[in-house]
């Protein structure tokens, strides 16, 4: 198959030289090559699609860490939000946000007439609508925490609404805002006078980490505030019961457990559990822990308790590798000198594998992070716009979960609900990427050659 | 008590039985360890297991039970129109325990004493506007049956309760006497111990094993039901799908069946060629540095949660392939389709595939290429004539299990392939899948006892069975086919 032949005389037929390859050995070069690139395209194929995932994602979602907002003065006057005068709570909440409402769009009204900023065909009322539909109701609850603020000018930065936060990040443009029907080419002319007035401001967004979703129709004030703490609750959940049982498990699989048909059972199991589409974990859940047990829907027990089951055969098999990777002389030293086999194992044994475990147990968590499918059959999609109160109890309240919030985002109709998405979906991976990051640290860290 | 009590109770009593034990075990000695059976720690934690076992045993078997006794007794003494059947007494049982729910809040927040509490009676008091007053809201008046069924739970509850401290708190005593009493030196206190851990162990290595149980026995019992609502000829061979919750549905599962296919065979014909030469690029071909940045990237993808692709497929994906190809050659104008869906669950896949025929290649030993590489061979020939065969069953298996995460997956599928059932050729028409339909039927508000609801319980069923056995078979052409070296 080589060109040798020319100097040995047997093949001396071709009477070429080695270093003139042949029509033939051209042909395999050639396939050669060919192959090889194969192998190129497919890694670039791969890489590149991963780098096309994250350049949407970082394009389309930072500017969710951005929002608009509205300075001007503002006077809290007390004949219009506390009429009695008594500065009382409970007669002060009884002006709705409705009341605020009017307030704040007062006030730019009258902030606008003094600047003298004025655009054709914007009535006042569309002025008003400049300001988020949500603002009303958080300037009611900082009024009503502190009634002092009655009675004063506030210099007040307020939200604005989506479409102009839209139009600061150049998502809406004077072109479709003619077809939009939430708001005029009018009001986008008028928001770019405010804007260049540095009345209209982009800064940094704390309320998407902090607000709780809000509804179809004010985006600009929806936040992940719900979905972190019932993704914390359920990361904690899970380490708590999914950690212990899959370290138990593991112990006794790979140092106790002698060789019978019930350990087979254990050991395919296992194996199987790792493969069952996540969605059938779900059904699980909804089936047992929601219908048969009656544990409340949307709540981050039930999550947490369908996803530790998900969990645990990543960890067991995890914490069976760190085990087996502990020597025998380890153990046989620890019972040559009379320590028992639990002994061995738990003073010995289980110290030495424990990096190895955290490795396998931080990974299992990133995954859990990121599980959707079975939450959705669980009812942590719900609309949830209250904060579970803090824990035990709040483990029993309806709560949802960062990815659930991504999807559910992702479904919404207004365009401004993708950008949060895609920022949400950011969050989402810093958590992976921290938790991935201290995986390999711990490794590189305690990684022990024997 | 509360539960909270109680556990704190028992922490104490387990921890004074600890001590206690440990310290009646060493006395004798004149605190000299070695005249002990056992490490004296062994001892104390013998007396805190005598405590702990029986009580938790105990409170988790009450916490159980309780409610259902309570329940049951409940609805033997409402009238028969209350509790018909199954649903009419889930729902008058909700309401008796919401209105119980509600005097308990009315007497916590002191608008009822007790004893008011529980002469309350409908005809003199409006119980609605009472409890409406205290935070509880109810849908309907409250009858004079309910009220006084939920008079009756309270009471029993308080009973139950109280029945329930004093168990547990005699139990606690009694096992710390018993704990303790038992500590003495020659008491093989470890070997008692390690019976009770070694116990733990397995109970925690039965758990897959009840996993696997629980989801088997809650999709058939289900599943079963479904059959009894709805023909199963007609859930398997019917063509349509076409749920109605008034009613007169078409439960065919083969249109889902098909989108989930068709979907899964895009995706392999996607992430099996790009998985497979990368895998072989990586093993045969990478110089060590280009290994060791390139493979890690590409197990990134294995790492980015699915719902991020799904968002891939619905803003990415599914447009560029409908503005670049379905309208262009008139296929259609729809954004999610069986392309999108399948290309993203491919890339999905890509790193599986590759990884673990990467691991398979290098499993072929060194000297196989030596001998094809010295008979002459290229290396594209060594591996398409000696790695390839040689690893062929692994790498069969890789492709087997592939395809099983991708007829499960589900986040992917929701986003990115659309919700209309068809039977259709075209790969740029939005399809369906098993995954999304279940979904579909399980979220929002679902009534339990139509077949529209229970139809999810099929489709899971099914997609267990298929997903189950794929992996079963690709398990078994491994263990079957795998080349045995050295």
């Amino acid at each position: 198959m080589t060109d040798l032949s020319a100097q040995t005389g047997a093949f001396a037929g071709s009477g070429q030289s080695l270093l003139t390859p042949s029509a033939r050995m051209k042909r395999r070069n050639a396939a050669e090559a060919r192959f090889r690139l194969y192998g190129v395209v497919a890694i670039l194929i791969a890489l590149a699609t991963l780098a096309i995932m994250l350049f949407t994602i970082l394009r389309d979602g930072v500017s969710a860490f951005a929002q608009a907002r509205l300075t001007f003065p503002m006077e809290l006057s007390a004949e219009v939000l506390d009429p009695k005068g008594n500065r009382l709570r409970d007669e002060m909440s009884k002006v709705t946000t409705i009341g605020y409402a009017k307030v704040l769009s007062a006030a730019l009204v009258a902030e606008l007439d003094r600047r003298g900023i004025a655009e054709e065909g914007v009535s006042e009322k569309q002025i008003g609508e400049l300001i988020s539909k949500d603002a009303a109701g958080q300037l009611r609850a900082e009024v009503l925490a502190d009634p002092a603020m009655i009675g004063t000018t506030i210099n007040a930065e307020i939200l604005a609404a989506g479409r102009i936060d839209g139009y600061l990040k150049g998502r809406v443009t004077l072109d479709s805002a003619e077809l939009d029907s939430n708001i005029t080419p009018g009001q986008l002319r008028l928001a770019e006078q405010l804007r260049q007035a540095g009345m209209l401001t982009t800064g940094w967004n704390w309320g998407f980490f902090t607000n709780p979703d809000a509804s179809d129709q004010r985006p600009e004030a929806a936040g992940l505030g719900v979905a972190l703490l019932g993704s914390a609750y359920m990361m904690v959940l899970v380490l708590v019961m999914c950690v212990p049982v899959g370290v138990a498990a593991s112990i006794w699989l790979e140092e106790f457990a002698p060789k019978n048909r019930w350990t087979d059972a254990i050991e395919v199991n296992i194996s199987n559990l790792a493969a069952v589409p996540s969605i059938v974990f779900g059904i699980l859940g909804l089936a047992i822990f929601i219908n048969f047990a009656g544990l409340p829907q949307s709540s981050s027990l039930v999550g947490a308790l369908v996803i530790s089951l998900m969990t645990l055969p990543t960890i067991i098999i995890a914490t069976r590798a760190a085990i087996r990777a502990v020597p025998p002389s380890i153990r046989d030293a620890a019972l040559g000198i009379g320590a028992s086999k639990m002994q061995t194992v738990f003073h010995h044994v289980l110290p030495l594998a424990m990096p190895g475990i955290l490795t396998g147990t931080i990974l299992g968590l990133a995954s859990a992070l990121g599980e959707t499918a079975p939450l959705l059959l669980i009812g942590m999609v719900a609309f949830v716009d209250n904060y579970p109160a803090p824990p035990p109890e709040g483990f029993l309240d309806p709560a949802t979960a960062l990815p659930v919030q991504v999807y559910s985002w992702a479904s919404r109709a207004d365009p401004a609900f993708i950008e949060r998405s895609n920022g949400a979906i950011i969050v989402l991976l810093v958590f992976l990427v921290i938790m991935n990051v201290a995986a390999i640290l711990l490794r590189r860290r305690f990684e022990r050659r024997w | 008590m509360s539960v909270l009590m109680i556990l704190a109770a028992i922490a104490v009593l387990a921890i004074a039985a600890f001590f206690l034990a440990r310290q009646r075990a060493l006395a004798p000695l004149g605190g000299n360890p070695r005249l002990l059976h056992s490490l004296p720690g062994y001892y104390g934690w013998y007396g805190a297991l005598s405590v702990l076992i029986p009580t938790l045993g105990a409170l988790a078997l009450w916490l159980v039970v309780q409610p259902m006794v309570i329940e049951s007794r409940i609805a033997a003494d409402l009238p028969a129109a209350l509790v018909a059947d199954d649903t009419a007494r889930a729902l008058t049982m909700a309401d008796v325990r919401r209105v119980a729910g509600g005097l308990d809040t009315a007497v916590a927040r002191g608008v009822l004493a007790e004893a008011e509490a529980m002469a309350l009676r409908t005809e003199t008091t409006d119980v609605r506007a009472l409890l409406a007053g205290v935070g509880v809201a109810l849908g309907a008046t409250v009858s004079p049956e309910v009220l006084e069924a939920a008079q009756d739970y309270r009471g029993l509850t308080h009973w139950g309760v109280a029945g329930r401290s004093v168990l547990v708190l005699v139990l606690a005593v009694a096992g710390l006497f018993w704990g303790v009493s038992r500590a003495h030196k020659d008491f093989r206190a470890r070997n008692a111990v390690e019976k009770v851990v070694q116990g733990l162990l397995i109970a925690a290595s039965s758990i897959a094993v009840l996993t696997t149980v629980g989801i088997v026995w809650s999709m058939v019992s289900e599943t079963f039901d479904f059959f009894t609502k709805y023909p199963i000829r007609d859930f398997f061979f019917s063509l349509t799908w076409s749920p109605n919750f008034r009613g007169g549905s078409d439960l065919g599962m083969l249109p889902l069946l098909w989108g989930t296919l068709y979907i899964t065979v895009v995706s392999l014909l996607v992430s099996v060629p790009v998985g497979l030469f990368s895998a072989i690029y990586l093993a045969e071909y990478a110089s060590k540095p280009v290994r060791n940045w390139v493979k890690p990237l590409i197990e990134v993808i294995a790492g980015i949660p699915t719902v991020v692709f799904g968002i891939f497929a619905l803003i990415t994906v599914g447009p560029a392939l409908r503005d670049w190809f379905a309208e262009p050659l008139g296929l259609g104008n729809s954004g999610s389709s069986v392309m999108t869906a399948g290309i993203v669950i491919g890339i999905l896949n890509i790193p599986f595939i590759s990884s673990l025929s990467d691991d398979i290649i290098n499993a072929v030993p060194q000297s196989l290429r030596d001998g094809s590489l010295g008979l002459g061979a290229t290396r594209s020939e060594t591996v398409r004539q000696v790695i390839l065969p040689a690893a062929l069953p692994g790498v069969v298996g890789a492709i087997l299990m592939a395809a099983s995460r991708a007829i499960g997956e589900t986040m992917i599928v929701v986003m990115g392939a659309g919700a209309a059932a068809k039977l259709s050729l075209n790969p740029f028409e939005a399809m369906t899948t098993m995954t999304v339909k279940i979904v579909g039927q399980l979220t929002g508000d679902t009534d339990f006892a139509a077949p529209e609801t229970l139809v999810a319980f099929a489709l899971g069923m099914t997609l267990f069975v298929i997903t189950l056995a794929l992996n079963i078979f690709a398990l078994w052409i491994v263990r079957k086919y795998r080349e045995q070296y050295e």
